[in-house]
């Protein structure tokens, strides 16, 4: 390692601080080297392991290097798996020190609000540069006016299907109707080929199905003032009801012990025929034609399709993935990591990222609904209209600490696997309704 | 050899004492000295946190914001949650049966141990391996063993015969709860037949001998010699065990998250769920608490028995 002396560091550190205090830009530019507080500075950004792992290697080889060379400051990248973040955030707040910015998954800023440090300036020049943000990003990233977190992107599910497997049973596309697709759930089933979904505890794919499931049928947590209980309905009733049902004749019945990735194993071994999960199947399937193949020895990625979950009579639904890089507010390194965030969400730089999800998340700001990275795969094309169409938890009120806790005690996904596990539905929904009222009181 | 008055006297008139040394000469004081690395480490690593969760309990302290005194506030809304009950339940019969089956088990390992065969010293060794893995490392390979879609135990019940549709080990509550209970039984048993033993070869041989003579048979011999003698040694190693078993976390966390439905929730993923998940730290706190009664009793009774036995 290249030792470097007191004299030099003075040297250098003096080269560029007069040319930010002089020429600004243009100075650091003309002096060849990056201002003088980056010199020593390090910005520790904590993210989850992604489920693309291009994407955390483009960081790591491409990113982090240009980020040095640009800004002068050191990234220090920290991936870990999603599940555990929340324990590191915890700690990190409660004793006041620990990475600089941290990747926030769904509603999870609404959780720190005190202890996230006002990005606004950075969130609303990105957001005039780049055509504004999608509400559902907004909503989880504001508190009143201020901005708490940066939009970074949006993930979501659709549902990922075998083509080959539905054109058999006679559907040339998956079905649009809770109805249809019960029906032809049944068929698959008969024939060893279910429909995968999970009912466990598990924090992506669980409330990914049965929220937007629950809605669909015209249910909601609460009334529009975020506070009154709307559970117990006549409408989230008839929802339990046909969900019994549903997984008794469509669906892997294993799929109450199943996690986040239980369903990418089980669709990529030819074991499920259908289930709701991001484009990571796809892309998996797609990198390795050899290894995942249908029984006709051909690659599986070409039998995949994607498509939305079924509409009901409340109307068609998802539930996005916001994810928001929240500046931390114990942070020392407020300035830096500012200009990080502007940067590494500036257009240039994001693309390359955004070029690398190959469409497994879709942009924060609607400028990247142009991008060409759309016009590269039509299997991967659906995934951009998910932001448009997408609800969060807690509807009809705002994602805010109640949504997040309903969610973390997985009330709405536990009122379907009780009453699938053979609890009267009114009795399932009694129950739920219950522990939403203690958690919104 | 010689030995003189004069040679061991300016050691003992020195003045180089100085008034530590004085200080220390003063049992009380040494005591006070020897003593103070143990309550800073206990004061630091146990006291402090525990001061600090009884702390958080009384408050609504969230994560980020310290909170106010709600007296007992989150007790009587922890009392009214239903999970919390369910988790009440779950964690009482986890420990229950996973003890009496560790301690069976591990007894009977610990007896065929104690006998002498070729192989013995490797033998023992092995049988530590469940307890030597992480707990994670092991539990995801547990995991994968009860998975619905591959597991290799249905794989070879149904190759053998014995069932014709798969089970669903941890996706039906009944199994999930009987499935983490296998493999904390058998993570488990290794603690419980090393220390047993180690209980079993402080026991004179000739005590056996003796009963052997007299014509006590191998159950007589266990149960009015071996049984009564390591008696105090299984009461510490089942003290132990219930605490540990009591605040399990990892492999629930693991294996099933706590679902389905609750089904597998004991009182640590729940706190970790509230104070971590959701950030309710105070809430946390109190979920964490509440095990602290049911244990004191239980370590109190213990302890007492304990005493008795040795008395005697």
């Amino acid at each position: 390692m290249a030792r470097i002396d007191r004299r030099s560091l003075l040297k250098l550190s003096g080269a560029g601080a007069i040319a930010a205090s002089t020429g600004g830009i243009a100075g650091i530019l003309a002096s060849g080297r990056p201002p003088a507080y980056a010199q020593a500075t390090t910005v520790h950004w904590l993210r989850w392991s992604d489920f693309v792992p291009a994407s955390d290697q483009l960081l790591r080889q491409t990113i982090a290097p240009e980020c040095e060379k640009a800004l002068g400051i050191k990234l220090n990248l920290e991936m870990v798996n999603a599940n555990d973040i929340q324990a590191r955030i915890t700690s990190a707040i409660q004793s006041g020190s620990g990475p600089d910015i941290i990747l926030g998954l769904n509603n999870w800023p609404q959780l720190y609000t005190d202890s996230l440090a006002d990005v606004s300036d950075v969130a609303d020049d990105l957001g005039k540069a780049q055509g504004g943000y999608y509400d559902i990003s907004k909503a989880v990233a504001t508190a009143g006016n201020k901005w708490i977190g940066v939009p970074w992107c949006i993930g979501g599910g659709l549902v990922a299907y075998r083509k080959s497997w539905f054109e058999e049973i006679g559907l040339d596309r998956f079905p649009d109707t809770w109805e249809a697709l019960r029906d032809a759930g049944k068929k698959l089933k008969a024939k060893g080929r279910p429909i995968g979904q999970t009912l466990g505890h598990t924090f992506g794919d669980a409330p990914g199905f049965w929220y937007p499931y629950l809605w669909s049928w015209g249910g909601k947590e609460v009334e529009a003032d975020g506070k009154t209980v709307a559970l117990n309905s006549k409408q989230t009733v008839d929802s339990v009801k046909f969900a019994v049902g549903f997984w008794k004749d469509a669906c892997d019945e294993g799929g109450l012990a199943w996690d986040d990735s239980s369903n990418n194993r089980a669709f990529l071994s030819g074991s499920i025929s259908a289930t709701n999960n991001g484009a990571s199947i796809y892309l998996e399937a797609k990198k390795k034609p050899d290894t995942y193949q249908t029984e006709k020895g051909t690659p599986m990625f070409k039998d995949i399709l994607h498509a939305p979950l079924p509409k009901g009579a409340g109307g068609q639904f998802n539930l996005p993935g916001p994810f928001t890089s929240m500046l931390m507010g114990y942070s020392k390194n407020q300035k830096p990591a500012k200009d990080f965030l502007r940067w590494v969400s500036s257009k240039p730089i994001f693309e390359q990222w955004f070029t690398s999800q190959q469409g497994y998340t879709v942009g924060a700001t609607l400028v990247w609904e142009e991008d060409k990275v759309w016009t590269l795969d039509p299997v991967l094309l659906p995934f951009r209209d998910l932001p448009r169409k997408g609800r969060l938890m807690g509807y009809a009120g705002q994602p805010n600490r109640a949504s997040a806790e309903a969610q973390t005690k997985y009330i709405i996904v536990d009122m379907y696997a009780k009453a699938v596990q053979g609890t009267p539905a009114e009795d399932a929904v009694k129950g739920a309704h219950e522990e939403l009222v203690k958690i919104y009181a | 050899m010689t030995f003189t008055y004069a040679a061991v006297r300016p050691y003992a008139g020195t003045p180089r004492r100085g008034p530590l040394t004085r200080l220390l000469e003063d049992e009380r004081w040494l005591a006070a000295t020897l003593l103070l690395p143990t309550v800073v480490l206990l004061g630091l690593f146990i006291a402090y946190p525990f001061v600090k969760g009884v702390e958080l309990s009384v408050t609504d302290a969230k994560v980020g914001v310290p909170g106010h005194f709600v007296g007992l506030q989150n007790f009587a809304d922890v009392w009214n949650d239903g999970i919390f009950r369910v988790a009440v339940w779950n964690t009482c019969l986890y420990t229950v049966v996973t003890t009496i089956f560790k301690l069976a088990l591990g007894l009977w390992l610990a007896l065929l141990l104690n006998n002498n065969f070729k192989g013995k010293a490797f033998t023992r060794a092995f049988i530590l391996l469940p307890f030597i893995i992480p707990t994670v490392l092991s539990t995801l390979a547990w995991k994968w063993m009860f998975d619905p879609t591959f597991s290799v135990i249905n794989y070879l019940l149904f190759q053998l015969g014995i069932i014709h549709s798969r089970i669903n080990w941890l996706g039906d509550p009944h199994l999930a709860l009987i499935s983490v209970i296998i493999v904390n039984v058998w993570r488990g048993v290794p603690f419980y037949a090393i220390s047993l033993l180690a209980g079993l070869q402080t026991i004179s041989p000739e005590l056996h001998e003796a009963a052997a003579i007299d014509g006590a048979r191998a159950w007589q011999r266990f149960r009015h010699v071996t049984w009564p003698l390591l008696l105090p040694v299984t009461l510490v190693i089942v003290l132990f065990s219930v605490i540990q078993t009591f605040a399990d976390f990892q492999l629930v966390y693991v294996l099933t998250g706590g679902g389905p439905a609750n089904a597998t929730q004991l009182f640590a993923t729940y706190a970790y769920q509230i104070g971590i998940g959701t950030g309710l730290l105070s809430q946390g706190a109190t979920i964490s608490l509440a095990v602290f009664p049911v244990l004191l009793l239980v370590v109190i009774v213990q302890l007492l028995y304990i005493r008795r036995v040795e008395t005697h």
